[in-house]
């Protein structure tokens, strides 16, 4: 009997453990730092040296993190354009097509270089740790966050379901002409 | 005395004290201020005596009931009815239908005439146009005129002159708002897609405070304005000032500030008039150092308040649309210097 109570409690603490990195937060905002984190354009490169590693996100692993990008991507306006996602004066960003890419490096270069036609760039005004957790409510739109991370509701009431529930959407490589 | 009675003595002592403080006050439909507000507060009163008049009627009319009914001999009336009792019962329930059907046709007449008065000469009503927007959670305050350059859009903060009438078109910028200022006048909606027009006056001097009346979301509660009403002369200076642009820098600390300002994300959102900031997402901060209050009047308009709102303003108004700004020491002094200065 207190074998079986012993172990629960360790497998108990096993999962705890594990939910971790989800609860993750930070609560005094990070000093300020916009480094210009450079991706590379192309794949080929001169020489031996191997393409750079996929980036880790550190946002986004945690649920805090991400909700904090759902209100940020309110706040500095990218509503006004990508209207919660749904796309209007910007292109959408809840569905499979992506122009310049979906990985989270490619969208942090999309927020901190600017696109042609249209995207500004927010270099030097977005702080970097606020941009990461843009880029990880970003993905989240689409679905391609884990279930625990994204967004479970809205703060208001909203036409589309949250976060969440979201179908993940298989990204597509598009040009920008293919977008209706 | 025991000790519930001096319980109940309170509460009612302190009832009563309450009641008395609602009497005056900066907002507060009882204590009008203005032509408009004070032909509500009169169907109030009206209101409020004859329901008081009939519940004082009822009350006693229980008492005598009480008081005779237990005298009666005979337990079962509804069996042995008398006819005398039978006519007095018929007389007494007549009559307070009667009543009912009056009064309740007073109120409804005197509160549609009270309502038709207030907008039937909406379009005469020529003495000053303001076009007001309601934002999560703050104000947009623009002034119109015939005359383009004395156009200009502040927040949360209304100046109107004392004596004149003036019109408010309201928009909804994202939601349903509601504008209320009780002491000048009724509510009105501003429904996004939607024009509406209302009209107040102050006929004294003062400040009243006015809420958003139709629940907006988060920070509903605190989403308020200040109607400043003053006589004509000063209206005039504080109109002329706020039709400028912006005061420049002076010192060194205002001039780093003014670049913190168009170099951080504030650059982004505000506009200062005579600067490269010109977007209006947020609220006009070309004057924003004339004002009495920060946040649609949430925080009072100090150093250390501007300072706390810029850099983490969701501590004092959770949800709202500003984000954390993480500023340095020296940059954040310089900016609050140039914004105290921008008057």
């Amino acid at each position: 009997m207190r074998r079986t109570i012993i172990l629960v409690i360790y497998l108990y603490l096993c999962i705890s453990v594990a939910g971790c990195k989800r609860e993750q937060r930070q609560f005094t905002a990070p000093p300020a730092t916009f480094k210009p984190y450079i991706v590379t354009m192309s794949e080929i490169q001169p020489g031996s040296a191997g393409p750079p590693a996929p980036m880790q996100n550190p946002s986004e692993q945690r649920a805090y993190d991400t909700n904090q990008g759902k209100q940020l991507f309110q706040q500095y306006n990218c509503s006004g354009c990508h209207f919660n996602g749904g796309g209007g004066i910007g292109p959408a960003l809840m569905d499979a097509q992506w122009i310049y890419g979906s990985n989270p490096e490619n969208i942090y270069d999309t927020i901190v270089e600017g696109r042609p036609n249209g995207m500004p760039s927010f270099r030097a005004k977005i702080p970097d740790d606020q941009v990461w957790k843009l880029v990880s409510y970003v993905r989240s739109l689409s679905g391609q966050l884990p279930k625990d991370v994204a967004p479970t509701r809205n703060d208001d009431m909203n036409a589309r379901r949250s976060e969440q529930r979201t179908k993940r959407e298989a990204p597509k490589q598009t040009s920008p002409g293919e977008i209706h | 005395m025991t000790e519930f009675r001096k319980t109940k003595l309170l509460t009612l002592a302190f009832g009563a004290l309450g009641f008395l403080s609602s009497c005056g006050g900066i907002q507060n439909s009882i204590n009008p201020a203005g032509p408009n507000a004070d032909s509500l507060s009169r169907l109030w009163w009206l209101m409020f005596y004859v329901c008081t008049a009939v519940y004082v009627l009822v009350m006693i009319a229980l008492v005598i009931a009480i008081r005779n009914g237990g005298r009666k001999s005979d337990l079962n009336p509804v069996l042995n009815p008398s006819p005398e009792t039978e006519t007095r019962k018929r007389n007494a329930v007549l009559s307070a239908v009667t009543a009912t059907v009056v009064i309740l046709f007073v109120f409804l007449i005197y509160s549609y005439s009270t309502g038709r008065a207030l907008t039937a000469d909406l379009a005469q009503k020529n003495g000053l146009s303001i076009e007001l927007t309601g934002h999560q959670w703050w104000w947009e305050v623009r002034y119109n005129d015939v005359d383009a350059s004395n156009i200009f859009t502040t927040a949360n903060e209304i100046h109107i002159p004392v004596g004149v009438p003036v019109t408010f078109t309201l928009r909804g910028g994202d939601v349903i708002h509601s504008f209320w200022v009780p002491n000048l006048a009724g509510k009105k909606d501003l429904i996004p897609g939607k024009v509406a027009t209302t009209w107040l006056q102050a006929d004294k001097p003062g400040v009243y405070r006015g809420q958003c009346a139709e629940y907006c979301g988060l920070q509903h509660a605190r989403m308020a304005l200040w109607i400043v009403a003053e006589p004509q002369d000063q209206f005039n200076a504080w109109r002329q000032n706020q039709t400028q642009g912006s005061v420049p820098p002076a010192t060194d600390s205002q001039r780093y500030g003014q670049q913190v300002f168009l170099s951080a994300p504030c650059v982004m959102c505000h506009t200062i008039n005579g600067t490269r900031a010109g977007s209006n997402f947020g609220p006009n901060l070309t004057h924003v150092g004339s004002r009495n209050t920060i946040a649609a009047a949430t925080l009072s308009n100090t150093r250390e308040h501007l300072m706390q709102w810029i850099v983490n303003s969701q501590q004092f108004k959770p949800g709202n649309r500003m984000p954390q700004n993480n500023l340095g020491q020296t940059e954040l002094d310089a900016l609050v210097d140039y914004l105290q200065s921008l008057k």
